[in-house]
């Protein structure tokens, strides 16, 4: 880039709050003529909230986002768009109901162009009158990308395009993306393969906790310096001495599951998971996690595979089955698992009251006495009586953990359960889930923030890209380990 | 996908009408033109309610309103014809009707309450207004709009108010659904973030849908009006049926599913139910029960049959 060349997209200063959550504080991000250049961060660090401030679904509250020069704002997708920025978001943004055509229309895409690249991409034999709903995800990401480069876009953004697609697509978007920066456009390219990454992109721009840390050139071994720039110096959550080497536990497992497939990620996970024991899961976002817990808790079938709970093989087909198998899922989002208009007495009585089979009249007595028993170990700092959403994220994330600790469970599968939760309450979890496990639980426990590993578990599964690639122990599973194991750089599955 | 597959739940629709004309005169064979012809007229006022409520069913919301927006304009037209010619206070009605139909969708936009909600709370602010405007039925009708909707065209056995309808209902819906707008209200009501993601100006999307409603609302105010010839401040029985024809229609609720002709076909489906049980002699209260039951049994056979064709379990 000459000084005097304008950049496509410069991206300074932005910073994005919601509520008391600073998403966002300094991300910044330029991309020249004849560029690609990967935005990477860990989970959390504020890709997804950079992503839409960059395409203009979203405001920054500071700093500014400026297409071709441009001093203005980006105000709407629709005008990020007339400025010469197309994205092709993880989700595709094609309308479900209305044919491949119409979709074209709906955003006045020229059809020559969009035929030239389906054909480029593999995919000339579609049928512009098919409905988009009945399209497999694999061609949906396809007709998204063809659409988008059919618009001529100065600037192209992938978002995680290649998740969904074989390999050779992947090869095929890789070609035209740097066709792309060939003709003197640029691409913005977002993904967490380092294998993509350095086929691809020029540079790399990496987030940390909402702020740009750093920019690299790609060149040959540049992953160690990209996962060092990503991780940086982390808030210490507690003690770095928690890790206890706990010998593997002997004897049946609780949970053993073996070749699981579920779809569209998960392809191949074996676990076993024994009472007393805590088994972390490390994994990147969309790795095939949600399917493994999912179908855990019966909410999806798996393609195959076996689940195994006290060496009695499960076919969970609805999640009453899997609760009366003993598995409880305590689910990232917990406005699922909680009833947030009712009292933390009831909610924390609830799991206990509609246990199956349990139609008879409440034993009131019975039942206050566990609960206040519950509330004065949750340590919750609120009358009991309170409806649960006047409660703090975290205090309800207490609920949903702690409710267990009264009632008792034999199989708990924790998802994210710290997810924008403030460290103080972080640090109660923890032994909230120790203590879970040694009343004789076993736990599994997936955690998008990998400090938290050594600090909770005994010992980790890592699954990239729908496989579980890796098991580490606690306390060899220090955050570089486990990032680089998360990226797919150790074992078979490394980058190429 | 072709023609015939697209409009097969359409074409059904058809199918079943045609069945039942054949059923009625079975039942009583001196059902003919006349028959016909007053069949559509009672059906005027219920198809027009229904081309309303069906388009903010396909942009995804629903309109309680609509048959409260009738009452509106059918005081409104009945008190101007008195003052004006027949031609103004139609304009005037159809600008009053599409204004209130704005409003609602206004309303929903910037408030972001819920569909159901502004316009359950509309409904009763246009109630009020129609009493407002007149307290008891009254005002006039003119002549020629009595015999617009009165007899045949063209052949016998067409009835006026038929071809008016298809008419109005084309006039309106077919530029629109031709459009850009057209297309936004599909994408908007099939999956509004993907809709806003690929530059749908959504808000002014069911804003303008809903003024759409309210124009229709306005042409189903002016056939009641020219079928009684009296201004009715009361709220007829529109809005119910409305929904259950948008429904029978092939129009999902949920929206970006279905279209126009569908719902209208249902509306006649449920006009001629209803003229087979009185010529049967069936108690008026069993009437509603049959019509229930027809509808849920109707729309379940048809989810079977996509679901077959699709070769797809649930």
């Amino acid at each position: 880039m000459t000084p005097s060349d304008d950049p496509l997209l410069d991206a300074q200063g932005v910073a994005k709050s919601f509520g008391a959550v600073r998403a966002l504080t300094d991300a910044r991000l330029t991309l020249a003529r004849g560029e690609v250049v990967a935005l990477m961060g860990a989970n959390g660090a504020g890709k997804s909230t950079f992503v839409k401030i960059l395409t203009g679904a979203l405001q920054p509250d500071r700093g500014h986002v400026r297409i071709r020069g441009q001093s203005a704002q980006v105000g709407s997708p629709a005008q990020a768009r007339r400025s010469g920025l197309v994205p092709v978001y993880q989700e595709p943004s094609l309308i479900p109901d209305l044919c491949v055509a119409d979709n074209l229309r709906l955003v006045d895409t020229p059809v020559d162009g969009f035929r030239h690249w389906l054909t480029e991409l593999a995919h000339g034999d579609l049928r512009l009158d098919a409905m988009i709903r009945d399209l497999p995800l694999a061609s949906l990401r396809i007709v998204d990308l063809a659409r988008a480069l059919a618009m001529r876009p100065d600037v192209l953004l992938l978002d995680e395009l290649t998740a969904a697609l074989p390999t050779d697509l992947v090869d095929r978007v890789l070609t035209v993306a740097r066709q792309q920066a060939a003709d003197g456009r640029g691409v913005i390219y977002i993904s967490h393969r380092f294998a993509e990454i350095s086929r691809l992109c020029d540079r790399a721009t990496v987030l940390r906790d909402g702020a740009t840390v750093g920019e690299v050139d790609i060149a040959p071994g540049i992953e160690d310096q990209v996962v060092e720039m990503m991780l940086g110096a982390r808030i210490d959550l507690g003690k770095r001495a928690a890790a206890i080497a706990r010998p593997r536990p002997e004897g049946r497992p609780r949970l053993r599951v073996e070749n699981l497939a579920v779809a569209p990620k998960l392809v191949d996970a074996s676990l076993a998971l024994h009472p007393g024991e805590v088994l972390g899961v490390v994994a990147l976002e969309g790795q095939g996690q949600d399917e493994l817990f999912d179908a855990l808790a019966g909410f999806r079938t798996p393609l195959s595979g076996r689940i195994e709970v006290d060496g009695v093989a499960a076919g969970f087909r609805h999640p009453a089955d899997a609760i009366a198998a003993g598995l409880t899922l305590v689910p990232g989002n917990r406005a699922e698992a909680l009833f947030r208009e009712r009292s933390v007495r009831e909610n924390i009585a609830m799991p206990f009251s509609a246990r199956p089979g349990a139609w008879g009249p409440l034993r009131m007595r019975h039942e206050k006495a566990r609960v206040a028993e519950a509330i004065e170990r949750l340590q919750i700092d609120t009358r009991a009586q309170g409806e649960v959403q006047r409660l703090s994220g975290g205090n309800q994330q207490k609920v949903t953990i702690g409710r267990w600790l009264a009632h008792g469970v034999r199989t708990m599968l924790l998802f994210d359960p710290t997810r924008g939760i403030d460290v103080r309450t972080k640090r109660q979890i923890y032994p909230l889930v120790r203590e879970l496990a040694d009343q004789g639980a076993a736990v599994l426990f997936y955690t998008s923030e990998l400090e938290e590993i050594p600090l909770a578990c005994d010992r980790a599964i890592v699954i990239f890209n729908g496989r579980v690639v890796d098991m580490v122990e606690a306390t060899e599973a220090d955050e570089e380990r486990l990032m680089r194991a998360a990226y797919g750089l150790t074992g078979s599955e490394g980058a190429a | 996908m072709s023609l015939v597959q697209r409009n097969a739940w359409t074409l059904g629709l058809l199918v079943l009408f045609v069945v039942l004309l054949g059923v009625t005169r079975a039942i009583q064979p001196g059902f003919g033109v006349s028959g016909l012809e007053s069949l559509a007229r009672a059906a005027l006022p219920f198809a027009f309610a229904t081309a309303a409520m069906a388009v903010v069913v396909i942009v995804g919301g629903i309109d309680l309103s609509v048959a409260s927006m009738m009452a509106v304009c059918s005081v409104t037209a009945a008190v101007l014809m008195q003052s004006m010619g027949g031609v103004p206070a139609i304009l005037i009605t159809l600008a009053v009707g599409t204004a209130m139909g704005l409003v609602n969708g206004a309303l929903i936009v910037l408030t972001r309450v819920p569909d159901i909600v502004v316009t359950l709370a509309m409904l009763f602010v246009w109630q009020g207004t129609a009493l407002l405007i007149l307290a008891s039925p009254g005002g006039t009708a003119t002549d020629w709009m009595r015999s617009a909707i009165t007899g045949s065209v063209i052949v016998d056995g067409l009835p006026k108010a038929l071809v008016l309808v298809a008419l109005v209902v084309a006039v309106v819906w077919v530029p629109v659904k031709r459009s850009k707008l057209g297309l936004a209200i599909y994408a908007t009501g099939s999956d509004e973030t993907a809709a806003y993601r690929s530059g749908v100006a959504v808000g002014r999307t069911r804003t303008l849908a809903y003024g759409i409603a309210g124009l229709f609302s306005a042409c189903g105010g002016l056939g009641l009006l020219a079928l009684t010839g009296v201004g009715e401040p009361v709220p007829g029985p529109y809005l119910l049926a409305a929904v259950a024809s948008v429904v029978l229609g092939g129009v999902i609720l949920g929206g970006g599913i279905g279209g126009l002709l569908g719902p209208i076909i249902a509306v006649f489906i449920l006009r001629i139910i209803r003229t087979i049980l009185t010529l049967a002699a069936v108690d008026p209260n069993v009437t509603t029960i049959v019509e229930g039951t027809i509808m849920v049994g109707v729309v379940m056979f048809g989810a079977v049959l996509v679901l077959r064709s699709r070769g797809a379990g649930p």
